[in-house]
C-alpha cells in the first residue's frame, strides 16, 4: 500500500490543490469577480468621457477601488460551500492544525481571485490611460495588496459563514481593514504615474502583508470554530 | 452532562461511558438532541455543561489525541460535488496526514463504488455520495466512530453491509456511537441510550469507562 505520511505543509498543499481544482471546475463562479473588475473599469471611460488626461488622473484610484470591491465580492464565498456540505466540519475535526488550514484556504483563495486580478490589471491600465511607466508599480502594488485583501477577507468570511446572510456584515467587518491597503496601493500607483518613487508605499504594503500573513489565520481559525458551534 | 440549544435544555442529564468494543445507539424522538450530543462529543459544539473524558483526560486537554482517534460523520457528508470520489477521499486522507491513493480505490471498492472513482460527485446519487463519505471508515483505522444517521439514503443491501462493518469494527475493539431510527440487526450487543426530555435519569454503563 502506498501510504505516505504528509507533513504540515503536505496537508496545506493538498488543501490548496483541492481548492484550485474546484475553482477551475467552476469557472463561472471564478470569473465573477474578474468580470466585475473588467466591467466597472470599462464603464468608467464611458461615464466620464474619453479624454486621456482626465482618465489618467483617475486611473490609479479607480483600478484600486474596483479591485478591492472585486476581492470583497469574492471573499463571501470563501468558506460558504465548505460550510454547506460539511467539509468545514471535517477540516475542523481533523488532526491538522486549523491555523494552517485557514492559511491554506486564504492562499488558495488568493490564487483563484487575487492573482487573476493582478494579471488582468495591465489591460485595464491601458484602458484607463494609465502611463505605461506606472504599470509595473500597479501590478506590484496589486500583487501585495490583493494578498492582504484575501487574508483579511478570510477573517470576515470565517466569522460570518454561519449566518444565513453574511454579505452585508462581512463588508462592515472587512472594509475598515481594507482601507489602509487601498490608501497605500492607490498612492503607490499615483506616485509612479507622476514619476516619483513609490518604494515607500510598496514597503508599507509589504509590511501589511507580513503582518496579515501570520496573524489573520489565527482570527480565521477562531471565527470558524465559532461559526460551526451551534 | 447536559446540552442546551437556544436556552432550552435538550435532554436530561446524561452519564455514560463508552468502552472499546461497544456499540452505542442513541435513541429518542426528533429534536431531543441526538445530533447536538454527537456534535458536542465530536468537539464541534461547546454548548454543553458537564465534563467529557477521553482516556481519562478531559476532552479539552486531549483534543489533539481525540482528533486523531475519532471519525465523525455528520448529516452533511462533506463530499464536494465538483470533485470526483477519488479526489474527495484523497483530500480527506491528506487532512489526516496520509497520502494513500491505493487505499482510496480499495475503500471505494469496499463501499460498492468501484468504477465510479473518477466520476464527479454531482453525477452520483444521494446514496452514492453517502457511500463516498462512508468510504472514510476504511481509510483511517481509528478506534471511535461517531456516526450521525449513517443509514440515510443507503439502500437495503448497503444497510446490511454497514451493519456488518459496524459489528466488525466493534469486534476489533473499536467503539461506535451512532444515531439512527432504524432497528439494528447486529451480531454484536448494542447498548441503547434513550435520550428524553422528560425522563429523569439515563444511564448506560458499560464495563469500565475507558473512553
Amino acid at each position: 500500500m502506498a501510504t505516505t505520511e504528509l507533513g504540515a505543509f503536505g496537508v496545506m498543499a493538498a488543501l490548496i490543490r483541492r481548492d484550485v481544482q474546484i475553482a477551475l471546475r467552476r469557472r463561472a463562479e471564478m470569473a465573477n469577480p474578474l468580470l466585475f473588475f473588467l466591467m466597472v473599469c470599462t464603464l468608467f471611460p464611458l461615464g466620464i468621457g474619453p479624454e486621456p488626461a482626465r482618465l489618467a488622473a483617475l486611473a490609479p484610484g479607480v483600478i484600486w477601488v474596483v479591485a478591492l470591491l472585486a476581492c470583497l465580492l469574492a471573499s463571501d464565498g470563501l468558506f460558504r460551500s465548505d460550510y454547506d456540505d460539511g467539509s468545514l466540519e471535517q477540516m475542523l475535526l481533523s488532526p491538522a492544525s486549523t491555523y494552517l488550514l485557514a492559511l491554506a484556504k486564504s492562499i488558495a483563495h488568493w490564487l483563484t481571485t487575487g492573482l487573476p486580478l493582478v494579471l488582468m490589471s495591465p489591460l485595464l491600465a491601458v484602458l484607463m490611460q494609465l502611463p505605461a511607466a506606472a504599470i509595473p508599480t500597479l501590478c506590484l502594488s496589486l500583487l501585495l495588496g490583493t494578498a492582504v485583501l484575501s487574508l483579511v477577507g478570510a477573517v470576515g468570511a470565517g466569522l460570518t459563514v454561519g449566518l444565513r446572510r453574511g454579505g452585508l456584515l462581512i463588508s462592515l467587518i472587512v472594509l475598515p481593514l481594507y482601507i489602509p491597503v487601498l490608501i497605500f496601493g492607490a498612492s503607490a500607483v499615483q506616485a509612479a504615474a507622476d514619476d516619483f518613487s513609490s518604494s515607500g508605499q510598496l514597503a508599507i504594503l509589504g509590511a501589511l502583508l507580513a503582518l496579515a500573513l501570520p496573524l489573520t489565520p489565527l482570527a480565521v481559525a477562531a471565527g470558524l470554530r465559532i461559526s460551526v458551534d451551534n | 452532562m447536559a446540552c442546551e440549544r437556544d436556552d432550552v435544555l435538550l435532554f436530561e442529564p446524561l452519564d455514560m461511558a463508552v468502552a472499546g468494543g461497544a456499540i452505542v445507539q442513541l435513541e429518542g424522538p426528533n429534536g431531543v438532541g441526538k445530533t447536538s450530543l454527537l456534535r458536542c462529543i465530536a468537539g464541534l459544539s461547546s454548548r454543553y455543561r458537564g465534563e467529557m473524558l477521553w482516556r481519562g483526560q478531559t476532552l479539552q486537554a486531549a483534543r489533539a489525541a481525540f482528533a486523531e482517534e475519532t471519525l465523525y460523520l455528520g448529516h452533511h457528508p462533506g463530499v464536494k460535488a465538483a470533485l470526483s470520489a477519488r479526489e474527495n477521499l484523497l483530500w480527506w486522507s491528506a487532512l489526516r496526514g496520509i497520502g494513500a491513493s491505493d487505499q482510496v480505490d480499495a475503500a471505494l471498492a469496499q463501499v460498492g463504488l468501484a468504477g465510479y472513482e473518477s466520476s464527479p460527485c454531482y453525477q452520483l446519487s444521494a446514496g452514492q455520495q453517502r457511500r463516498v463519505a462512508l468510504a472514510r471508515l476504511f481509510l483511517a483505522p481509528v478506534p471511535l466512530w461517531i456516526l450521525d444517521e449513517p443509514f440515510t439514503a443507503i439502500d437495503k443491501h448497503g444497510v446490511a453491509q454497514l451493519e456488518m462493518w459496524i459489528s466488525d469494527h466493534a469486534r476489533r475493539g473499536g467503539a461506535v456511537l451512532l444515531t439512527t431510527h432504524q432497528p439494528l440487526t447486529l451480531t454484536e450487543r448494542v447498548v441503547k441510550v434513550a435520550l428524553s426530555a422528560a425522563c429523569d435519569d439515563q444511564v448506560a454503563e458499560d464495563t469500565d469507562g475507558d473512553y
